[in-house]
């Protein structure tokens, strides 16, 4: 308690410059986005407030959002499978005694330092190349290209990334737990489902948390990628909330609902999953 | 080591290495075809440069000067350093004073950082660029204050479950010298936090330098970054045509990755691994 009172009166210090930055750059527009999903406007001063018609709107106008849910819902669901099944696999042979393990470790990374909108483009550079040459088309052509590119395009950056947490994982599993294992003579599959997995929980609960996500969010890589095309089949939330914003005319207050929808949406999920995951971890 | 795993680790190399060509194939395609004319690079992707589709500099040249790609890089460096100096010194200061105060509001402000974590950026990007506007922080100084407060969060996040690690003892005992908080904090806490500062800097520079929207909607109109020269660049006019300069430019946005990433290899990668496991 001594260091707590000792410090308390020097709140302007050391906690009032993140607060007001988090207070501009978040807060304040947070309680701004959710009174103005309520109220028709334009440029913020000119809201007028119109009950939950925007959200009405958001829902049958078209079924571009729904669809745009469906399709971010699809998407995550793979994505979120596929990297983390890669990337614990890779962890798996990146910890055996396997020559050059530093290099591959390196080379898998990399992908995820670079950003969306770059990754995009030469995703599609590299796409565009092999279906021209299979079948004269581009990826525009038809919507299972672009789901599926865009499912390469993420699963090419993550992995890397959860590769290097479930490394650090697997490297923290004492030796003799394994080494009891091999005495057991426990095949490779027992050994990886009774032994290894249930040391390793709670990574895997960080990188479905992480992946999950991001996934649920991806914006650049879609808007690089296809752009939503062909029409807005491929067009994931964040790039329809984008697209209602500032392409659909006086549609701002329709597009803050569905960008309040969308929040709910990724809140819930993270809190289920966090949830579902962590109780896991107890049992393990 | 018996045989069995011996034959095991023989197959594991060879999947590693034939992921790990699959993982570099899409960056030396766009190396390549960033020395070809623009006729080559849709017909014939796949081939190497040779004395026909050879472009030497040409397409570099031509595409730094249609995005400004240096001026670009310029801001994002700009911003990205001065951004995450900001976020590692205040969002400590922060971390510290939370963790250590005892008192309803200190809470209140924790789980407002945390909550900030999960909110999509859709949800916040129409009305922070009109607050960047009206506040006049539409500029590439104004928006490092931006990115101190969205990126807080997470820094809070992770520095206050570093901090609460620490024993208070030496706090303490720091106190009863004399010391007031504002040394305590620069010359006790912030040594021990070096670690930390360094994963929380990597990971603010990660997202700072390839974020896209943020900047595009608040100094979008006036000052561009890399990921904005990008994509402008294939949005705009010149994109369809010049492919051959829209490669080079792929290249150069790449480069200072790279450079960055041999750099500080080892960094990178504990501060990844220490980043998840404390998050």
């Amino acid at each position: 308690m001594r260091v707590s009172t000792y410090i308390k009166k020097w709140f302007p210090v050391f906690a009032l410059p993140t607060f007001l930055a988090f207070t501009l750059a978040f807060i304040v527009p947070f309680g701004m986005g959710i009174y103005l999903s309520f109220t028709s406007f334009r440029t913020v001063t000119d809201a007028r407030w119109v009950g939950v018609s925007n959200y009405v709107t958001a829902f049958t106008e078209n079924s571009d959002f729904l669809h745009a849910l469906w399709f971010t819902v699809q998407f995550t669901v793979v994505s979120v499978v596929l990297v983390n099944v890669c990337a614990f696999a890779l962890a798996l042979l990146l910890t055996r005694a396997i020559k050059g393990t530093n290099i591959f470790r390196a080379i898998f990374f990399v992908p995820n330092l670079i950003g969306g909108i770059v990754l995009g483009y030469v995703w599609r550079l590299l796409i565009n190349a092999i279906l021209g040459k299979l079948f004269a088309q581009d990826i525009t052509y038809s919507a299972a290209y672009g789901f599926w590119g865009l499912v390469v395009v993420v699963n090419w950056q993550m992995i890397g990334y959860m590769m290097i947490i479930y490394i650090a994982a697997l490297q923290n599993v004492p030796g003799e737990v394994m080494e009891a294992a091999d005495i057991d003579a426990a095949g490779f599959w027992a050994k990886l489902f009774h032994v290894t997995i249930p040391m390793v929980v709670s990574s895997i609960t960080i990188c479905t948390f992480l992946t999950l996500s991001n996934c649920l969010k991806l914006f650049d890589q879609n808007l690089a990628l296809t752009n939503g095309a062909p029409q807005n089949e491929t067009e994931g939330l964040a790039l329809n909330i984008f697209r209602t914003f500032y392409n659909v005319r006086n549609h701002q207050g329709v597009g803050q609902a569905k960008a309040v929808v969308f929040f709910v949406f990724v809140a819930v999920i993270a809190y289920l999953q966090l949830r579902l995951t962590r109780s896991k971890e107890v049992e393990g | 080591m018996n045989t069995r795993q011996k034959t095991f680790n023989v197959i594991g190399f060879i999947a590693l290495l034939l992921a790990a060509i699959l993982w570099l194939v899409p960056l030396l395609l766009v190396v390549m075809n960033s020395f070809k004319g623009n006729l080559f690079i849709s017909q014939s992707p796949f081939a190497l440069p040779d004395s026909d589709s050879f472009m030497a500099a040409d397409n570099y040249t031509s595409g730094v000067s249609r995005t400004g790609f240096f001026a670009a890089a310029g801001w994002s460096l700009f911003i990205t350093t001065c951004s995450v100096a900001l976020i590692v010194l205040l969002t400590s200061m922060a971390a510290w004073y939370i963790a250590r105060v005892k008192a309803w509001y200190t809470s209140v402000l924790y789980y407002l950082f945390v909550f900030s974590m999960i909110v999509p950026f859709q949800m916040v990007m129409f009305t922070m660029s009109k607050v960047a506007n009206t506040t006049h922080l539409d500029n590439p100084f104004g928006i490092i204050i931006l990115y101190a407060g969205f990126g807080a969060g997470l820094s809070i996040f992770i520095f206050v479950g570093f901090i609460r690690s620490i024993p208070i003892d030496i706090e303490e005992a720091a106190m009863i010298d004399g010391a007031n908080p504002w040394k305590v904090f620069f010359t006790v806490i912030f040594p021990i936090l070096r670690p930390t500062a360094v994963t929380i800097a990597i990971l603010n520079a990660m997202w700072i330098w390839n974020d896209y929207l943020l900047p595009v909607l608040v100094i979008g109109s006036e000052y561009k970054t890399i990921p904005i020269a990008v994509q402008q660049y294939m949005t705009g006019s010149y994109g369809q045509k010049d492919m051959g300069g829209f490669m080079a430019m792929l290249v150069l946005a790449i480069v200072p990755i790279v450079v960055f990433y041999l750099s500080g290899q080892k960094h990178i990668i504990k501060g990844v691994a220490a980043g998840a496991v404390k998050g």
